[in-house]
C-alpha cells in the first residue's frame, strides 16, 4: 500500500512539473486534438511534441510496456494510477495509435524478442504510425473469407489484393495486414499476420469520404507490394506462426472491440452530454426541469444505462485482475458501448435542435456535433458489427447451438 | 475498492446457494401460497436462517450480530432471490436493522438489535400512502399531544406488515405534503390500540399489508432520530432497502434467465433446438448484457452503502432503476421465449415475473430513480 502511496506522490509531482499547460485540458479538443505521431507527423504545438517526448522518455506513453521495449514497465495497480492522476490534471493523453493499441499488444503476445525490440520502442516514441488491414470489400463480417494473396517468393513475400476501412492508412507508415498464405487450406487456416512498410510503389491508399464529411477510412491496394522475409536480421515479417494468422487476428479483434467499447464510455466524460444540452438549448421550467417531459425520461434511462455500463467495465477489469479473464465479454462491452454511444448522440442530437444541425460555420464549430453523430454510426460496424457481437455471446457465453 | 467479492463474501455466496437450494426453493413459496399459510413465510426457516446469522447480517456483533455488512446482505439477498424464498429478510434484517442501526439511541438499539439477530422479533417499515412510491408527499399526520405524539393515517404496501411485531412509520409533525421537512419516524407496537393490520394478498404471493393508524399514541421513546428531520434518515434507509431489493431482482433474472437459455437449448421445433434461430440468441445475448449492467450497479451500491452510507443514496438509486428494467425484461423474455408452458401456473417461471413485478415497485420503480438522477444532474 506504502509502495503505491509513494508512487502517486512522486507521480502527481512528475506530472505537475512536466505536462505543459496547454495540454492540461483533456477531452476539450475531441478527435482533433489527439497526437498520433508517425513520420509524416506534424505536430499542433511545441506543447504536444514536448509532452510525447517527455512521457516518451519515462515509457508512459505505454505505461504497462516492458520497459527494455519502450515502456513503463508499470504494474496495474500503478497504471490505474497514473491515469487518476492524468486525469486529476486534465492532461491530455501524449500519444495514441493504433501501434499502441492493436500491433503492439499482438507483438507482445505472438512476437519474438527480436520482432518486440524491433518494432515497440519507436510505437511508444511515436516515430512509426501504424494502420491496420483486415476488411476487404467481400470480406466484412465474414472477415475469415479474406482473399488479399501472398506468395512466397524464397527471400521476400509478393503480396496482391485490396483491404477497405483501413482506418488513417493515407496518413500511416507501416500497415500489418491479414493475407492468404494458403489458398488451398480451409478459411480460417491459410492466413498470416504479415507486417508490410507503405513506403513502397506497390502500396496506395484512397480515402474514403464518410456521412460526417470525413475520411478516417481508406481503400489500400497491394499491387505486387512486397515485405523481406526479415525486415532486419532474425526479425520476421510474419507474426506468429505461417498460416496461423487467425489467432493472432481473433486475439487483435478482442482488444478492438475492448477499446471501442470503452470508446462509448469515453463520451461519458466528453464535455458535453445530453442533459445539459437539453438544459442549455430548450430551457428550464419553472421547477428547473426540463419542460420536455419526454426526453427527459430517455435522457434518464441513458444516464443510468451509461454508469450502470461504466460500472459493468470496470468489474469486468477486476474481475480480470483476479484471474477470470474478460474473454467473449469483451464483445458484450462492445456491443453494448457503441449502441449506448450512438444512443447518447441521438439525444444529444435531439435535445440540440436547429441548433446543432449547421453543418458549417462558427456557431456550431462547422457542424461538430453533427459531425460526431455521423461517425458514431460506424461504431457499431467497425471492429465487428452489434449483430456480430451479440452471435459471439450467444455462442460463446450462453453456448447455444450452431451459432 | 475492487469492484467483486471478497473471499468471505463468496463462501457466504456459496453457502447461502446450497442452504436455499435445499430448503427454501421455489416449490416452498409454491406450497405456502397453495395452503394459504397465515404466515406467508415458514418460522421455521427463519430460525435457521437466524441460527446462521442471517438475520442479523448487518447488527454488530456486540449485539449478537455476524456484522458482516451490506454486501453481505446483498449476497444473501442476491440469492434468496434466485429461489425466490419467502422471508422476513428485508424489511427485519435490511430495513428495521438498518434504521436501528444507523438511527436508533442507546435504549432502542440495546433493545432491538439483539432480538432482531436472533430472529425473534419482526419488524415492517411503512412508508406508502398512494398507488406509487412518494415518500416527501407522505402525509400521515404526528400530532404533537402531551409529551408525544398521535399518529394518524393509512400505509399501504408494506412488507411484511401482517406478521411484524413493531412498525417503523413515517409521519409527518410538521410541513406540508411535498416537504421533505417535517417528517419524523417512529416505532410502533403492532398490538397498540388504532393499529389496525389488513393483510393483502399480493400478485407475488409475498407477505405484505395495508395498516391504519387511528389516533395511535406515541412517546417520545418512540421516535427513531430526530423529531421533522426524518427525510434524509429515512432516505438512508430507504437506500439500504433498494440496493437489497435491486440484489434480489438480480439474483430473481439470473435464474429466470439461465432458466430461459436452457429451455432454448432443449426445445425443439421445426426439427431443431430453437435456440439455434438467430432471432431468440440476438435477444438472449441482449439481454445477458442488461443482467450484467444491473450486477455491477448492485454491487457497486452495496460497497458504497459499507464505504460512505450517507453518499450511497444516488448509487442505490441506480441499482434499483438498473436491476428494476433488467429484471423485467428478463421475466418478460422467459415467459415469451419458453411459449405456452411459460404461461402456466405448474412451471416456475411465472413465479418469477410475479416477484420481479412487486420487487421493482417497491421503494420505487425504474422510473422514480432514473428521474431521481435526472434531478440530481440538473435536468
Amino acid at each position: 500500500m506504502s509502495d503505491l502511496e509513494t508512487f502517486r506522490k512522486e507521480t502527481r509531482a512528475w506530472l505537475e512539473e512536466n505536462c505543459p499547460k496547454e495540454m492540461r485540458d483533456a477531452g476539450a479538443g475531441g478527435e482533433d486534438a489527439i497526437c498520433w505521431g508517425g513520420k509524416r507527423w506534424t505536430f499542433q504545438s511545441e506543447a504536444q511534441k514536448i509532452w510525447l517526448q517527455r512521457m516518451a522518455a519515462k515509457g508512459w506513453t505505454v505505461p504497462a510496456w516492458p520497459k527494455e521495449y519502450g515502456g513503463g514497465g508499470l504494474s496495474r495497480d500503478e497504471v490505474k494510477i497514473l491515469k487518476a492522476e492524468m486525469r486529476r490534471l486534465r492532461a491530455r493523453s501524449p500519444l495514441e495509435s493504433f501501434g499502441i493499441w492493436m500491433l503492439g499488444p499482438a507483438l507482445l503476445k505472438y512476437g519474438t524478442h527480436e520482432q518486440k525490440a524491433h518494432f515497440l520502442p519507436p510505437i511508444a516514441r511515436g516515430e512509426i504510425r501504424w494502420c491496420q488491414g483486415y476488411s476487404e470489400p467481400n470480406a466484412g463480417s465474414d472477415l475469415a473469407s479474406l482473399q488479399c494473396k501472398c506468395e512466397d517468393k524464397g527471400d521476400h513475400w509478393l503480396i496482391n489484393g485490396q483491404k477497405i476501412w483501413t482506418s488513417y492508412a493515407d496518413e500511416s507508415d507501416w500497415i500489418f495486414v491479414l493475407v492468404r498464405t494458403d489458398p488451398s487450406a480451409t478459411k480460417h487456416t491459410g492466413i498470416s499476420f504479415i507486417l508490410v512498410d507503405m513506403g513502397q510503389e506497390g502500396v496506395s491508399t484512397k480515402p474514403i469520404k464518410l456521412i460526417s464529411g470525413k475520411s478516417p477510412f481508406c481503400e489500400t491496394f497491394f499491387d505486387d507490394a512486397t515485405a523481406p522475409k526479415e525486415h532486419a536480421p532474425g526479425v520476421s515479417a510474419i507474426v506468429g506462426e505461417l498460416n496461423k494468422g487467425w489467432d493472432v487476428a481473433k486475439y487483435l479483434l478482442t482488444h478492438e472491440r475492448e477499446m471501442i467499447g470503452a470508446g462509448g464510455s469515453g463520451s461519458l466524460f466528453a464535455a458535453r452530454s445530453p442533459g445539459e444540452i437539453a438544459a442549455q438549448k430548450s430551457g428550464l421550467g419553472d421547477d428547473g426541469r426540463l419542460e420536455d417531459t419526454l426526453l427527459r425520461g430517455k435522457i434518464a434511462e441513458a444516464d443510468v444505462d451509461g454508469w450502470a455500463f461504466m460500472l459493468t467495465m470496470e468489474r469486468m477489469k477486476d474481475e480480470a485482475k483476479t484471474g477470470q479473464g474478460v474473454g467473449a465479454n469483451s464483445s458484450m462491452l462492445k456491443y453494448y458501448g457503441t449502441e449506448l454511444n450512438k444512443r447518447r448522440f441521438e439525444l444529444m442530437m435531439d435535445a440540440g435542435g436547429s441548433d446543432e444541425l449547421e453543418w458549417e460555420g462558427e456557431r456550431t464549430r462547422d457542424g461538430k456535433l453533427a459531425r460526431g453523430w455521423l461517425r458514431t454510426k460506424a461504431n457499431s460496424i467497425e471492429g465487428g458489427t452489434s449483430e456480430v457481437q451479440l452471435n459471439i455471446i450467444a455462442k460463446r457465453i450462453l453456448e447455444l447451438p450452431g451459432s | 475498492m475492487p469492484l467483486v467479492l471478497t473471499e468471505e463474501q463468496e463462501m457466504l455466496r456459496d453457502a447461502a446457494r446450497g442452504f436455499l437450494d435445499a430448503k427454501a426453493p421455489v416449490s416452498a413459496l409454491r406450497k405456502l401460497r397453495d395452503t394459504n399459510d397465515p404466515d406467508g413465510f415458514s418460522r421455521d426457516l427463519w430460525k435457521e436462517m437466524a441460527e446462521m446469522g442471517w438475520a442479523g447480517i448487518l447488527v454488530d456483533e456486540e449485539f449478537g450480530g455476524a456484522d458482516f455488512g451490506f454486501v453481505g446482505a446483498g449476497v444473501l439477498a442476491e440469492e434468496m432471490g434466485r429461489t425466490l424464498t419467502a422471508s422476513p429478510f428485508l424489511s427485519t434484517s435490511v430495513l428495521a436493522a438498518t434504521a436501528l442501526k444507523k438511527l436508533g439511541s442507546d435504549a432502542q438499539r440495546q433493545q432491538s438489535l439483539p432480538k432482531i439477530a436472533a430472529g425473534e422479533m419482526l419488524y415492517a417499515l411503512a412508508v406508502d400512502e398512494g398507488a406509487k412510491h412518494a415518500p416527501a408527499k407522505t402525509a400521515m399526520a404526528a400530532e404533537k399531544h402531551g409529551n408525544g405524539f398521535r399518529l394518524s393515517g393509512d400505509k399501504t404496501f408494506i412488507a411484511d406488515g401482517h406478521v411484524a411485531d413493531k412498525i417503523i412509520v413515517a409521519a409527518r409533525s410538521a410541513g406540508a405534503p411535498g416537504e421533505e421537512q417535517g417528517l419524523t419516524l417512529f416505532l410502533v407496537d403492532a398490538k397498540s390500540n388504532g393499529v389496525s393490520v389488513e393483510r393483502t394478498q399480493m400478485v407475488d404471493s409475498r407477505n405484505a399489508a395495508r395498516i391504519r393508524f387511528d389516533g395511535v399514541e406515541a412517546t417520545g421513546d418512540d421516535v427513531l432520530g430526530e423529531v421533522d428531520g426524518g427525510y434524509a434518515a429515512l432516505e438512508g434507509v430507504l437506500g439500504a432497502g433498494r440496493a437489497g431489493l435491486a440484489a434480489e431482482m438480480s439474483g430473481a433474472a439470473q435464474t429466470a434467465f439461465k432458466m430461459t437459455v436452457d429451455y432454448l437449448k432443449e426445445r425443439k421445433q421445426f426439427g431443431t433446438e430453437i435456440g439455434r434461430f438467430q432471432a431468440l440468441q440476438h435477444r438472449a445475448a441482449h439481454l445477458y448484457s442488461e443482467i450484467e449492467l444491473a450486477k455491477s450497479a448492485t454491487l457497486k451500491a452495496l460497497q458504497e452503502l459499507d464505504e460512505s452510507y450517507d453518499m450511497a443514496g444516488v448509487v442505490c438509486s441506480l441499482a434499483k432503476a438498473k436491476a428494476g428494467a433488467a429484471a423485467k425484461l428478463a421475466s418478460q423474455e422467459a415467459v415469451q421465449m419458453h411459449g405456452g408452458i411459460g404461461m402456466t401456473d405448474e412451471y416456475d417461471i411465472g413465479f418469477y415475473m410475479k416477484r420481479i413485478r412487486v420487487a421493482q415497485e417497491m421503494f420505487g420503480d425504474p422510473a422514480f430513480h432514473a428521474d431521481r438522477i435526472a434531478r440530481l444532474r440538473g435536468y
